[in-house]
């Protein structure tokens, strides 16, 4: 038996190891993620009054501070039993919708695009961003403006980028202001252009792609996501539209589980501990561990979704399904449906601006706790995100259970691993490129380890093939 | 500075917001590209921290055994180490589990919220420190950079200044809530 070890995974949100285990002859028997770091929130938050909560739990993640202000948020609400004001909803969307459009372009133009457009067997010296810029200035640059404005509008609305505190208990802490909505409004057409033209892009590219198509993750498994009335794309979840319950659909695209309310979620979602990872693995709770495996993110909330309820993100997904068909079962199919989705939220968020109700004064609803527990549950960039807190009679945080998107995808990583792991490592010698696929495929699902463990971090590589007795078979290094 | 200065960012325990700060100043990345080697950081494919580092920015405080190794290694090799952000420079959001005692934290995270499995995992992952501490108590800091996270331009006047040759003087540029 041998073990080789990808130890640091990088371009990755996060702390993470890979190893994979082969037998005698070098034939893989198993593949495995290790998330290495841990910090402990559910714990720590014990004790602290329930409505520093949003602001404490964006410190889980800087890559998506927003998803967790908004999930903490509307926890408290539920603590408070109250319905936020109309345009603190409009308002909260907003904001949410500009931030999945920045942590969408990261993942995809600073992170994972190097793979596409530099190699997955290039120099790992120059299969980075600043390699991209070098190479293709026009792309890189397109990334880098797509990221800012989705932080520019967050930061217009917030007054800080990362870890604003502007998301509160009941609604948002200041209204926006007629020349902040006209300015974004009018970067509108810009940030959509360029969604669109790397849209067209990547489309072209797919060809290019197929056997990643074919290997990253591509299997049967159920799909979660939060749902709304019309089974339109849902990515907040409007408590004054009763939508953001959870929903199940099987490997078909059928329902089959569907409007279970957030405080109903432990009854669907199980959560196993991984003695090897920090990260837990949630399941389907009806089915057990682990025949209860599911996805969330992009491809899952595509595979749920109707239609996306906006005229060009629609369009570009009936392409996408004309070409791929109506559940895509591959997990490379991320990259792609975060596509859709920026040009979805952008759509969007030019509608919910031209919403009389948008610069409406009414944005924040006040009350003490009056509920003893609330969940708070969103559509995080890669995924579902619950947050679950309880109180005692003074509104003091007595326990915290937070459940984060990738944590969702953790069993479909493992098996999406070993699949990569066996169409490219065989035999007793294993080439860069191999092992730069099996980090494509972690980074198709766009993990967040610092959300998963509530936790962070990364560091170096070195990959070891050990024999059987320990001994070193060989060593890949990367410089 | 003829030569390209040799920058590495290192992420130990945070939530990578310090870095997302880094990546906040947005088109002056490219200006700034021709100046610099990134010769390691999360957001590049160098999986061994090379020798002869001009400068390190790092993120986090440290909190596991992998911690302490990696931050000792980062220092051996690296001229001027920066404590970026509030994790790095006092143990911030992560040392709040300090108060309590690690294997209750470790319980609460993988007994009491769990529903199959229950256990604190041990295989193939860093052995946590009972408490969560800032750079400056383990290795010698040459700049802190506090912020939660420090802004972009924060961020930016560091690397202009360093790339200047000189050592940025931050008593004028950052105040505390910024």
């Amino acid at each position: 038996m041998q073990t080789i070890r990808i130890n640091g995974i990088t371009r990755i949100e996060g702390h993470g190891k890979i190893t994979i285990q082969l037998d005698d002859h070098g034939v893989v028997q198993d593949a495995h993620l290790h998330v290495l770091q841990f910090r402990g929130f559910e714990k720590f938050c014990q004790g602290r009054p329930f409505y520093e909560m949003p602001s404490i739990t964006a410190r889980v993640c800087g890559i998506c501070p927003i998803s967790h202000l908004l999930a903490g948020a509307k926890a408290c609400d539920a603590i408070m039993g109250l319905r936020i004001p109309e345009p603190a909803e409009l308002l909260r969307r907003t904001v949410h919708l500009a931030q999945i459009t920045q942590s969408h372009a990261l993942s995809f133009f600073h992170l994972s695009s190097p793979d596409f457009l530099m190699g997955w067997d290039a120099n790992p010296a120059e299969r980075n961003i600043l390699g991209l810029a070098a190479k293709y200035p026009d792309l890189a640059v397109e990334g880098i403006r797509l990221r800012k404005w989705g932080q520019h509008v967050i930061e217009l609305l917030g007054g800080k980028r990362i870890h604003s505190p502007w998301i509160v208990p009941g609604g948002v802490a200041a209204p926006m202001t007629e020349a902040t909505r006209d300015e974004i409004l009018k970067s509108i057409p810009d940030a959509l252009g360029i969604a669109t033209r790397t849209l067209e892009f990547f489309k072209h590219m797919m060809e290019e792609l197929s056997d990643e198509v074919e290997t990253f993750a591509n299997f049967r498994s159920l799909f979660m996501t939060i749902g709304r009335k019309d089974g339109n794309l849902c990515l907040y979840g409007s408590g004054r539209r009763h939508e953001g319950r959870l929903r199940f659909a099987d490997a078909d695209g059928h329902i089959i589980a569907d409007n279970i309310h957030p405080r109903d979620y432990q009854q669907y979602v199980g959560e196993s501990v991984d003695s090897a990872s920090y990260m837990k693995a949630p399941y389907y709770k009806p089915l057990g561990f682990p025949n209860g495996i599911y996805r969330v993110g992009p491809a899952a909330r595509l595979n749920i979704a109707r239609q996306c309820g906006t005229p060009l993100a629609d369009e570009a997904l009936n392409e996408f399904r004309q070409r791929f068909g109506n559940v895509s079962l591959s997990s490379f199919h991320n990259h792609y449906a975060r596509l859709i989705e920026i040009v979805f939220a952008i759509e969007r968020m030019q509608q919910i601006l031209q919403e009389p109700d948008i610069l409406g004064k009414d944005i924040r609803a006040e009350a003490k706790a009056n509920e003893a527990q609330g969940i708070g549950i969103i559509e995080a960039p890669r995924g579902t995100l619950i947050h679950h807190y309880k109180v005692d009679g003074n509104g003091m945080i007595t326990s915290v259970n937070l459940i984060v998107a990738t944590g969702h995808n953790t069993l479909a990583m493992n098996r999406g691993l070993r699949q990569v792991a066996d169409k490219y490592i065989s035999g007793r010698t294993v080439t860069e490129g191999a092992l730069n696929r099996m980090e494509g495929l972690i980074r198709s699902f766009d993990p967040c380890l610092s959300c998963s463990t509530h936790a962070d971090g990364k560091m170096a590589l070195e990959v070891d093939v050990l024999n059987a007795d320990g001994s070193l078979q060989q060593r890949i290094a990367r410089e | 500075m003829t030569e390209k200065a040799r920058i590495a960012t290192l992420w130990l325990d945070g939530c990578s917001g310090c870095h997302m700060s880094l990546l906040d100043i947005d088109e002056r990345l490219l200006d700034i590209a021709g100046k610099i080697e990134l010769v390691y950081s999360p957001v590049v494919d160098a999986k061994e921290f090379p020798e002869n580092v001009d400068l390190t920015l790092v993120e986090g405080a440290i909190a596991s055994d992998e911690d302490i190794e990696k931050i000792k290694l980062v220092r051996s090799r690296t001229k001027l180490l920066v404590a970026l952000g509030d994790c790095a420079v006092t143990g911030n959001v992560p040392a709040m589990r300090n108060n309590f005692l690690l294997e209750d934290v470790l319980h609460c995270g993988y007994v009491e919220n769990a529903t199959d499995n229950p256990g604190t995992p041990t295989i193939e992952v860093p052995k946590l420190e009972p408490k969560v501490i800032p750079l400056h108590e383990l290795v010698p800091v040459d700049l802190f950079v506090p912020g939660c996270p420090p802004s972009a331009d924060l961020i930016f006047f560091v690397l202009s200044e360093v790339l200047a040759g000189r050592v940025p003087d931050l008593a004028t540029q950052c105040h505390f809530g910024n």
